[in-house]
């Protein structure tokens, strides 16, 4: 079946060159049938690629290790949920993954503008065509999935064990979809510029296929914190990490996009701004993919060196390069519409948030990319760390937190001072007395940017809710609604307001979440033996007894042996929770470690024991190499034991495991002292409540209007055209 | 087994052909323009109509004093009638 994957693939490239002519042929010459055939050319590709995927997907799940990448990422004792998932753990197979994602999406935003956008489809079909040409001729001519082995080995290498989690099923498809979901707005923003009809139907779709796009990719962001936080950073969720802000610049571009369009759409300003942030942000993206699969920086996400770092270059440089040229063309078509009425105005404050998310957006390019930049310059590749990041990107949060209190209350073109009064006063009470209470009631005094963070998002809460307050009662008495239909009715009526607002009290939310944690979070790194105990920011952790369990581990990974210990949490002699880490050890195929030792002697794996509520996270962790070099004599020992025995081949297997039985059994009996990392981080569930919040606001305002707004522009329409008929 | 693999990979070519080549099989047609202009004034007009709604709500709930809001609403009903002459002049 490789052979008809491989074939399917080239099928998939010729398709999508086939897909591009003809619809530039159509759009050129205005002839119907070819654009048509450019259209299906992408649900074709969708079809194509899905055969590919499928038998990638098959050979994953049947353990076929006469494909190289199958051998490489996956294993016998891969347990199968891993085994389907581990297709993108490979560059071949995420890859695949990313164009046939790619086909699927274009394929929904082409049939959503089906009869829509008559003049600006065709180009957009053929820019997304040629998104799915490049990925495509990468399979076909640098990174085939479908390549060979001859003999097949017996077993595989098995998937990495830090991919071995839940969210490996979810996080890279979701993140996927973000990205290349953000080639729907670039290839809409190309074919309205080439076609000079940046209008206001435009705006409606790239809207939103904006806003989709900035949700998945934001919930593949959130998926990747969550998980990070339980595997990679044993309780840290964030690490400036170059892959982790490769995903957050074309985020918080399309963010400012998303507010600025407004303006477009209400006063037809900042025409030329708004292309131009399209199209950055869809760059991005591809800078993202960029950097996971060219090895250029360093990052626990990427794939290591490859040799696809040329062509992304060429085609990051094509799209910069052709998206200066169409923006410069058509300035005249995107000139602005009005000037700025005031200074104290929503479009005001819009602007302003849009020079942050793109000022934080540069920051973080630039620290992402200063090895690269340091290197070209010194010789020497230097990196930036965290407090760097946090030096520059605290302030401007701050700020951003700030104004999505402010956007919602202040109105569009002038606001007076009599209005200023009678909307701002409440928040800024609000926001006051948060920061009494920070000196009194909350002890975080001792961190100003904290305090001022909760003051800000106290502003927002604040702000919002009277929005909220108001517009309700509003819709109170000029409806026969109940309390709660008037509400649900009232968010009905303004999907985009509301969800908006939603949105800025998650931001809020999540924030609080983030600067509680970072600021107060307790870590205490410890070697403890049983019965010994830690204090951490006030919780004592004493360590009870040991844990072993050999092939049938408790978090299904596929680990061959789990160690671990039982740790009893209280509070002032008061029993708070039993956390459960554990030291997870992966077999070696490769056999370097000996007949006991490669039964653990390839990846080993901490596994994060948390218990969290809404006040405070408590989680454990234990070092798995400390474990694992504490029990390296005893493993020693097993190895020459079987080396010295002269029975066959499977009597030796056999021994092996009963002597990695006694070494577990040991470590119960005789336990050795181990690294542990014992943390209190407060608040930290808010971040993920936050988060929630976010993109329940985002829903809300993507969430196709139903026909009760349609009535409502109904009556809009019989009172403006009877004014028709009286001018 | 290298007969099904070619009669598979002949099977997909043939499908490419036959559903992406299906509408060069029908007779040649000519791209409409004027139904753009149409549906872009068409939204033009929508999101006018949101703009009235939204400047109403915030007078309502007393982001626009009195005589902001009056002057404000005659000059969106004014660009959105303009807004409905165009349409009409497109009929």
């Amino acid at each position: 079946m490789a052979v008809v994957g491989r074939a399917a693939l080239i099928l998939a490239l010729l398709t999508a060159l086939f897909g591009i002519g003809a619809s530039l042929y159509g759009a050129r010459r205005g002839r119907r049938e070819w654009v048509d055939a450019g259209r299906r050319s992408v649900y074709a590709l969708l079809a194509i690629l899905s055969v590919a995927f499928a038998i990638l997907e098959l050979a994953f799940i049947n353990n076929d290790f006469a494909y190289n990448t199958v051998a490489n990422n996956s294993s016998i004792t891969t347990p199968l949920f891993y085994r389907a998932a581990a297709m993108w753990g490979s560059q071949e197979g995420s890859l695949l993954l990313w164009v046939w994602l790619l086909s699927l999406w274009s394929s929904l935003a082409v049939f959503v503008t089906r009869n829509r956008m008559r003049e600006i489809v065709p180009y957009a079909v053929s820019v997304l065509l040629g998104f799915g040409a490049f990925f495509s001729s990468l399979l076909v001519f640098f990174a085939t999935p479908f390549a060979l082995t001859s003999p097949a080995p017996v077993n595989g290498a098995g998937l990495d064990p830090l991919l071995r989690n839940p969210s490996m099923m979810i996080h890279p498809p979701m993140l996927y979809s973000g990205y290349t979901f953000f080639t729907i707005p670039f290839a809409f923003a190309v074919g309205a510029l080439i076609t000079r009809r940046v209008d206001a139907e435009w705006i409606q779709v790239t809207r939103r296929f904006a806003l989709a796009s900035w949700l998945f990719l934001g919930l593949g962001i959130l998926l990747g914190a969550r998980w990070a936080y339980y595997e990679i950073g044993w309780g840290g969720y964030w690490g400036w990490d170059a892959v982790e802000n490769a995903a957050l610049m074309p985020w918080l571009i399309s963010t400012a996009f998303l507010h600025s369009v407004m303006i477009q759409e209400k006063r037809g300003m900042l025409k030329i701004w708004n292309a131009s942030l399209v199209l950055g942000a869809s760059t991005l993206a591809i800078v993202g993919t960029f950097l996971v699969r060219s090895g250029v920086l360093n990052s626990i996400h990427a794939f290591g060196a490859s040799t696809l770092g040329v062509p992304f270059v060429i085609l990051i440089s094509a799209m910069v390069a052709g998206s200066i040229y169409l923006v410069v063309s058509r300035r005249q078509v995107l000139r602005s519409e009005h000037r700025l009425d005031s200074l104290f105005s929503r479009e005001a404050a819009f602007m302003l948030n849009n020079v942050l998310l793109v000022g934080l957006t540069f920051v973080i390019f630039w620290g992402t990319f200063f090895p690269l930049i340091s290197g070209a310059i010194t010789g020497t590749e230097s990196e930036v760390g965290a407090p760097w990041f946090d030096r520059y990107t605290v302030p401007l949060a701050l700020m951003l937190v700030l104004l999505s209190g402010i956007g919602p209350v202040i109105p569009w073109r002038r606001a007076t001072l009599a209005n200023a009064r009678r909307n701002f006063t409440l928040p800024l009470l609000a926001a006051l007395a948060m920061l009494v209470a920070s000196f009194t009631l909350i002890p975080i005094s001792s961190s100003p940017a904290t305090v001022a963070l909760f003051c800000c998002a106290v502003f927002v809460f604040a702000a919002v809710g009277q929005e909220f307050w108001r517009g309700w009662r509003v819709r109170r008495a000029t409806s026969s609604d109940t309390p709660p239909g008037a509400l649900l009715s009232m968010v009905r009526r303004n999907r985009r307001r509301y969800g908006g607002y939603i949105v800025h009290v998650g931001v809020a939310v999540l924030f609080v979440g983030v600067a509680a944690s970072a600021t107060f979070q307790r870590s205490h790194y410890v070697e403890l033996k049983p019965g010994q105990s830690d204090v951490v920011a006030g919780y004592t952790m004493k360590v009870v007894r040991p844990t072993a369990a050999i092939v049938t581990d408790p978090t299904s990974t596929g680990a061959l042996l789990t160690l671990g210990a039982i740790v009893r949490v209280s509070r002032s002699g008061h029993y708070v929770t039993t956390l459960h880490p554990t030291a997870e050890f992966f077999p070696d195929p490769s056999g370097a470690e000996g007949p006991v030792g490669s039964l653990i002697g390839g990846d080993s794996v901490s596994e994060l024991s948390l218990d969290s509520s809404f006040r405070r996270d408590i989680s454990a962790a234990i070092d798995a190499p400390s474990v694992q070099g504490a029990l390296q004599g005893e493993i020693n020992r097993a190895n020459f034991l079987v080396n010295s025995d002269k029975a066959g081949p499977k009597a030796r297997v056999d021994l092996s495991y009963l002597l990695l039985a006694a070494i577990a059994h040991g470590y119960l009996t005789h336990t050795p002292a181990a690294q542990f990392k014992l943390t209190s981080s407060p608040l930290v569930m808010w971040l993920w409540v936050g988060a929630l919040i976010v993109f329940a606001g985002g829903l809300t305002a993507i969430w196709p209007t139903g026909g009760a707004t349609a009535r409502v522009r109904a009556r809009y329409f019989a009172r403006v055209a009877q004014d028709l008929g009286r001018a | 087994m290298v007969v099904l693999v070619i009669a598979v990979i002949a099977l997909l070519l043939a499908f490419l052909v036959w559903f992406v080549g299906a509408p060069l099989r029908k007779p040649a047609r000519l791209e409409q323009g004027g139904d753009d202009e149409r549906r872009a004034l068409e939204a033009a007009r929508a999101a006018k109509y949101a703009e009235i709604r939204d400047t109403e709500l915030d007078y309502r709930t007393g982001k626009l004093s009195d005589e902001d809001f009056r002057a404000l609403n005659r000059q969106l009903r004014a660009e959105a009638v303009e807004i409905l002459r165009l349409i009409d002049e497109l009929r």
